[in-house]
Parts: structure tokens; C-alpha cells; sequence
């Protein structure tokens, strides 16, 4: 049976979604897995929610998950983790960075932000981790590090040589940014308490 | 060597190793990045030309000239270009002419979601259909040999899930760059007159019966058999997702979209016990099949709208939905795009709701005016109808119109097919106000040069369009500048205006505030002194990110600004109590 592994990312745009999810490709690709990746550029990046799709394993065919089949959801905001709840398959991963942005709706007064949106993921699912990627990043010396220390504790999910990770972070970012983002992978990568 | 590319990134390379020297296009989601790949071939001269038709135009020039040639459009661009695509089919080529059409199933940032391949048996020109970036870069280089082979211009078409999916590819070190050709002379090639063009178009008919024949030989349209029971002919990434989710079925995998494999399909639907057809948007391939006779299912089950997505075979062949799980939460917040922060635009449409005028609208990143709660905005037809459709609702009002309708168009689209409605409207005497939001980038695609911005897609400083002098040339007698940021100067320059029985363009000018080059430091951010917020909700009017309504504060609640604030200074000339200050 071919095996393939899928990890859905969502967030909201401006949180570099995008570049995690080509840092992960990147390091699949290196560490000898066939990779597909697909996303939706344009009017739907404007502010708006983003979804990246990163599929590997032996052969990928569809550029998409199906619903029910994602393995990990990995997402970059609080209130975006619920929209993509439905995706998941049952004992699924679900890693959450601690961070909330409001949407236009809320921040108009019309509607709330939910409360304790961290508090029902942990009720609900047992393969729940609440990564705070913003203090983390702030930790290595650049709070922009996040996405990429999200990508660290998310590379705990995943059997990947850590120098294929290390290679695809020098590849995907601009050379005075690779120390900082390392040291940002590395402290993601430790688990924490 | 073998690395992760996007569709767009393949076709790129895949021009550059099939040795393309001129390549041109319009920008449009899913296909830009095509062009802003290829500027990293320094052997090839890529251009961004003001509309499709120009860009199809300017590479059957070069592919005329001996020089193979690219152009690239989303699919509605094929539209605009469809004027020279379907003469081109009958004058045929010199050096290999390819053009990429990019689809937008779902219309994830378009206005339809036309099937273009149509287009390719409507206009007599072969198509391709890569399933993933290693096809798309192969295709693009086998398009140009076809091209040349049979002397046509050739399609490849790519959709949003190709473009901008990304997979790995192994490269190819290119072909050589030849010297450009002495130029042709070939009078019944290429002068459709009457006399020459009835001479050709027995030849586009013969072609296509070769191009059939090639079809059917072509080993990339591919049998795939394993167990009989069911059969799937598809393509694209439809083909992608089937074989995922009926890896044990047999397939026919087309690659080329037109013209169909006659034998192959035949062969295929007599050895399967169920054929299905499994083809994203229009029964393209099902009709021509069924005008065969053969018996085949198609779009009884599977959608016509939207995209497809990996359960829909099963869901269709089946029958069987599959189970949703109950929702965490009962209501979520949506979350749509919005203007940035700063942007130039926002202004303009507060000022054209409180005026409640009609606003005959466009296409790029100021379409979002038309959502609340800007909501001054009223029709979006396609690119440069803003203007001319302001000219039919003007002449059709007649006097009644005075001071009603307004026409906004962005820069980028004026100049794409906007210049010719004015000119209407100046020639026609329309009393009709333009105003032209020019931001100095094509914004909503990313941020690409054009004609008004002073340099060119291979970053060369141009000659840049002055859109008075032009409006004025026109005929156009009243043309204004007004600053965006300044909602009274915005106001009275718009009342005087559409009070004005004659045509008028406004020019709002601004650069748009992520455009690198016209970067400038945020002014000093904002801030609301919550004691003098009376909690009116006016500065919530806008539609700013930077602005968020806390309903604990005051008496009534009250609005704080954030980090975001670029210091555009909108909100604050829009609060009754001046409790927007400048600095912290």
C-alpha cells in the first residue's frame, strides 16, 4: 500500500504559511520522498485565511488532501484550527501556534472571537499541542522567526534527517536570516513543557 | 538534477530549455509567475504587455521573425486575445509559437470559469494538458516541436491546481539558443486577405486530421490498464486525483486535450466493463466521445462548477458522500481578503458611499470596495468595462445620470483596455467621470510593472505613460489630480465632477504601500484617546485592519488602532470628535 503523509497548514496571510510549507517540502524532498504541494495565490491571499496542502511519500498523485485524510493539521492561528477541524482523520495530529488575529467581523464589533479555543482543542483532541512559536521566535532573536520555529516543533512530528532540514531552511531564506532561523528550528524542534 | 517546482516554474524552464527567445504576457492569477520565472533567462527578452492580445500579437511577431515564442495568459485573457488566436491558427508559424492559458477552476481570483479548451476546438489549434510540474515543463518544450511540425500555433493549458502546485522535476540543460532567422516573406501565408485566407483553411483541416492522427500515436496519452471493471479517461489533475482514488482502475491519461486519441478512446472503452469520463469543468471531452457512439458516463455524475478535489471520483462513482464530522464550534468569523492597511484605495470608496453614488467598477485589488463595509461598488464585468459601461448607463439615463455614475478603473486596467472606452465616451460625448485609482503597479497579482510605472517586466528603465496628456489627446477636456489621502480634496473634486454635464476623468495617485520601489516609512502610527471616543463607530466605516472595536471601553464601547497603522491618515479625518491623534 502506498503511504502517503498529509499535512494541512492554515493560517491567515502575512504569517509566512507559504514559506513553512516550502521549507517542509524542500526538506521531504531532500530526506528522498516523492513531494507534492499545492496552494491558491491572488485575491485569496489579501488578509484573508490561507491553506497549504504539503503531501509526501513513496507516490503522490493528487496535489490535494482529501478531506478526512490529514494526518497532521498544522496551524498558525487559533481560530483558523477550527475552519480545518473537518479535514483531519481520526488519532490525527494537531499542532496549534498560540497566536489569535482578528478577523474583520470582530474587529468591526459585529461578531466575537470565540474564547478558549485552546482549551476545547485539548478536550476534544488527544494529540493536541499548543506551541507558543511567538515566544519562541522571540527567544532566538527575531520575533519573524516564527513560522519557521513552528516548523521545528512540527519536524518532531516527522522521520526527516535534521541536516535535510537544516539544508532546506539555507535554501528557502536569505542568507542573513539562516542563523537566526536556525537557532529558531532548533528551540521549536525541543519539546517543551 | 532534481528539484521542487511550481507549474508556473516548470513551464518557465521548460521555455528556457526549449531555447524561446521573446515571451509575452499579461499578468493574471493563476499564470504570472510564468513571466516573472523567465526573467531569470537572460536569453530571453520577456515582456509585460499592456493586454493579451498585445502579448499573443508581439509573440507571433517573433515566432513570424524565426524566433520561438511564448506568450501567457489566465484564461480570460484568452479572450481578450482571441482576435489574432484565431487567425493565427491559419497562418500558421515560422518558429514555434506556444501559448499557456491558466485556468481558474473555482475561480479562487476570477470572474468566470470558462473551460479553455474550448478554445482550442473552437480556434483549430492543438492542446496539451500537463497533470503535474514535470509534465508542464515537458509539454511546454514537446509544444514547440509540434508547433513547428505542423506549422500551428500550439496551447498548453495549465489550471490553478498546476500552476501553483509545486512537485519535483529533473532538469534538462537547454537547447541552443539560435540566432534569430532571416525574416520570411510568404505572401498566402501570412496576408489574410479573403483570397489567401480561403486557401488556408483547407490546410488548418488537413492539419488537424494529422494533429488526430499524432493523437492517437502519442504515447503520452496513455493506456493504462489494470482491472477492467472500471475505465477513466481524464487529464489534468482530475486524471491526478482518480488514480488516487481508484488506484486499481484502468485509465486512458490524455495529454493532449485536442484533438482526442479516436482509436485509443475506442480501443480503451471496449476493453472496460464502465467508462467514466472524468473531466473538470464542461463535458469537453463526453460530447465529442458520445458523437462517436461510444456509451460513457460523465457529468450525470461528476460536477460541472466548481473544482474538483480528491473525493469527488469516489463521490460520483459511488455515490457515497463522505461522513462530516459535527463542527467544534457552531459559527466561525469569516475571514475575506481585505485592503491592506494604507492603501490608497480605501478613501475613495468611503467618500463614493457617503456621496451614494453609482460606481460602474473593475478588476484588481479595489474590486474589494464592492464588499462591506465599503459596499460602493455595483457592477465588475471584466477588464475596461468599468468605463465603457458607465458610457451605456450614462446614455441611457440620460439627463438623469447627472451626478449618479462613476466609472473606477485601476491603473494597470486602464491601460489593459480602459484607453478605448474613454475615447468612446470623449467621441460619443458621454457626460461621464472616470476615475482612474493609479497605485503605479499592477497590485493584485503581485505587484507587476506596465506601462505607467517607468520600467519594464526585465527591470529596465521606459518611457512612462502620462495619463493626462493621454485622457486630454483623447478628448477628454476635464482631467484632475486628486491626493487619495485627502478625503475633502477627494469630495469636492468628485461633487464638481459628476455635476459636470460633460466627460471628466479624476486621477487619484498614490503608489500602492507594498510597492518596493516607492516604498516610504509609515507616517507616525495613530492612536484614539479612548476618553474622547464616543464610541460613533465611524472610523469602523473603512474597513481598516489596523481599527478594532473593543465593546467593553467607555460608555458605548470604543475603537483602538494597532500596529498595523501606516499613518494614512483616513480615520482621523473621518472622526467627528477629532479623537484620532497622530503619534503615541
Amino acid at each position: 500500500m502506498n503511504s502517503v503523509t498529509n499535512i494541512l497548514m492554515a493560517g491567515v496571510g502575512g504569517q509566512g504559511v507559504i514559506l513553512a510549507s516550502e521549507i517542509v517540502s524542500e526538506a521531504m524532498m531532500r530526506a528522498g520522498h516523492d513531494v507534492k504541494k499545492s496552494e491558491v495565490h491572488g485575491m485569496a491571499q489579501r488578509g484573508g485565511s490561507v491553506t497549504t496542502h504539503v503531501r509526501f511519500g513513496e507516490k503522490v498523485f493528487s496535489p490535494l488532501i482529501k478531506d478526512g485524510e490529514v494526518d497532521i493539521l498544522f496551524s498558525f492561528e487559533l481560530l483558523e484550527t477550527v475552519r480545518y477541524l473537518g479535514t483531519m482523520r481520526e488519532g490525527a495530529s494537531l499542532l496549534v501556534n498560540a497566536h489569535k488575529i482578528l478577523p474583520p467581523s470582530v474587529t468591526l464589533g459585529k461578531d466575537s472571537y470565540p474564547d478558549d479555543i485552546a482549551g476545547l482543542l485539548a478536550s476534544r483532541y488527544p494529540r493536541f499541542e499548543l506551541v507558543d512559536a511567538p515566544a519562541i521566535a522571540l527567544q532566538a532573536g527575531n520575533p519573524r522567526a516564527v513560522n519557521v520555529a513552528f516548523v521545528g516543533a512540527l519536524s518532531r512530528y516527522l522521520d526527516v534527517p535534521e541536516d535535510s532540514w537544516h539544508a532546506a531552511i539555507e535554501k528557502m531564506l536569505p542568507p542573513k536570516l539562516v542563523e537566526v532561523n536556525l537557532k529558531a528550528f532548533a528551540l521549536g524542534r525541543e519539546k517543551q513543557n | 538534477m532534481k528539484v521542487l517546482l511550481s507549474g508556473n516554474e516548470a513551464f518557465a524552464r521548460g521555455a528556457w530549455e526549449a531555447g524561446v527567445s521573446v515571451a509575452a504576457a499579461y499578468p493574471g492569477t493563476p499564470s504570472t509567475e510564468i513571466l516573472e520565472n523567465i526573467v531569470q533567462y537572460k536569453e530571453i527578452y520577456a515582456e509585460w504587455s499592456p493586454n493579451e492580445k498585445v502579448a499573443l500579437e508581439v509573440a507571433l511577431g517573433a515566432a513570424i521573425a524565426g524566433g520561438r515564442a511564448l506568450a501567457c495568459m489566465k484564461h480570460v485573457g484568452v479572450n481578450v486575445a482571441a482576435d489574432p488566436l484565431f487567425t493565427a491558427a491559419y497562418t500558421g508559424v515560422g518558429a514555434g509559437l506556444v501559448i499557456i492559458t491558466a485556468d481558474d477552476p473555482e475561480m479562487h481570483s476570477s470572474q468566470n470559469e470558462q473551460d479553455n479548451r474550448n478554445y482550442a476546438k473552437f480556434a483549430k489549434i492543438p492542446m496539451l494538458e500537463p497533470a503535474d510540474s514535470q509534465e508542464a515543463k515537458d509539454f511546454v518544450k514537446l509544444a514547440f516541436e509540434l508547433s513547428e511540425r505542423f506549422d500551428t500555433p500550439v496551447f498548453v493549458r495549465s489550471t490553478t491546481r498546476i500552476s501553483h502546485a509545486k512537485s519535483i522535476v529533473a532538469l534538462a540543460e537547454p537547447e541552443k539558443h539560435a540566432a534569430p532567422a532571416a525574416i520570411e516573406r510568404n505572401f498566402e501565408k501570412f496576408v489574410m486577405l479573403p483570397r489567401n485566407a480561403r486557401m488556408r483553411h483547407p490546410i488548418v483541416e488537413q492539419r488537424m486530421r494529422d494533429l488526430a492522427a499524432f493523437a492517437d500515436a502519442f504515447e503520452r496519452n496513455e493506456l493504462i490498464m489494470q482491472d477492467t471493471g472500471i475505465g477513466i479517461i481524464a487529464s489534468g489533475t482530475a486524471y491526478q486525483y482518480a488514480r488516487e482514488s481508484y488506484p486499481d482502475a484502468s485509465f486512458l491519461k490524455l495529454s493532449m486535450a485536442f484533438p482526442l486519441p479516436e482509436k485509443k478512446i475506442r480501443e480503451f472503452a471496449s476493453r472496460v466493463d464502465k467508462l467514466y469520463v472524468f473531466e473538470e469543468l464542461d463535458p469537453f471531452y463526453e460530447d465529442q466521445i458520445r458523437a462517436m457512439g461510444i456509451s460513457v458516463t460523465g457529468k450525470q455524475v461528476f460536477p460541472i462548477c466548481g473544482e474538483f478535489n480528491p473525493a469527488t471520483a469516489s463521490t460520483g462513482i459511488s455515490g457515497a458522500k463522505p461522513a462530516q464530522a459535527a463542527p467544534l464550534l457552531d459559527y466561525l468569523p469569516p475571514r475575506p481578503p481585505n485592503m491592506c492597511p494604507g492603501c490608497p484605495h480605501r478613501g475613495i470608496f468611503y467618500i463614493l458611499k457617503t456621496m451614494k453614488l453609482f460606481v460602474s467598477g473593475d478588476i484588481g485589488c479595489y474590486t474589494l470596495g464592492a464588499l462591506p463595509p465599503l459596499s460602493a461598488m455595483h457592477t465588475c464585468i471584466c477588464m475596461g468595462a468599468s468605463v465603457s459601461a458607465a458610457m451605456g448607463m450614462d446614455k441611457a439615463l440620460g439627463d438623469n445620470n447627472l451626478g449618479k455614475a462613476v466609472a473606477v478603473i485601476g491603473d494597470s486596467t486602464f491601460v489593459h483596455s480602459g484607453i478605448t472606452g474613454l475615447l468612446d465616451i470623449a467621441y460619443n460625448q458621454g457626460a461621464c467621470t472616470v476615475i482612474i485609482l493609479d497605485n503605479r503597479i499592477t497590485a493584485m497579482t503581485g505587484r507587476q510593472e506596465h506601462p505607467g510605472t517607468g520600467f519594464t517586466l526585465m527591470g529596465k528603465p521606459a518611457k512612462q505613460l502620462d495619463y493626462a496628456v493621454l485622457c486630454r489627446a483623447l478628448g477628454i477636456e476635464h482631467v484632475r489630480t486628486v491626493n487619495p489621502y485627502d478625503l475633502e480634496q477627494v469630495r469636492s473634486v468628485i461633487e464638481e465632477e459628476v455635476n459636470r454635464p460633460e466627460a471628466s476623468v479624476i486621477l487619484a495617485q498614490a503608489p500602492c504601500v507594498l510597492h518596493r520601489r516607492e516604498y516610504k516609512e509609515p507616517g507616525p502610527a495613530f492612536h484614539i484617546e479612548v476618553a474622547e471616543c464616543i464610541g460613533c463607530r465611524a472610523c469602523l466605516q473603512i474597513g481598516c485592519p489596523a481599527i478594532s472595536w473593543h465593546p467593553d471601553e467607555g460608555a458605548k464601547g470604543a475603537a483602538h488602532i494597532n500596529t498595523l497603522c501606516t499613518g494614512c491618515t483616513v480615520c482621523a479625518q473621518i472622526c467627528k470628535k477629532s479623537a484620532i491623534k497622530s503619534g503615541k
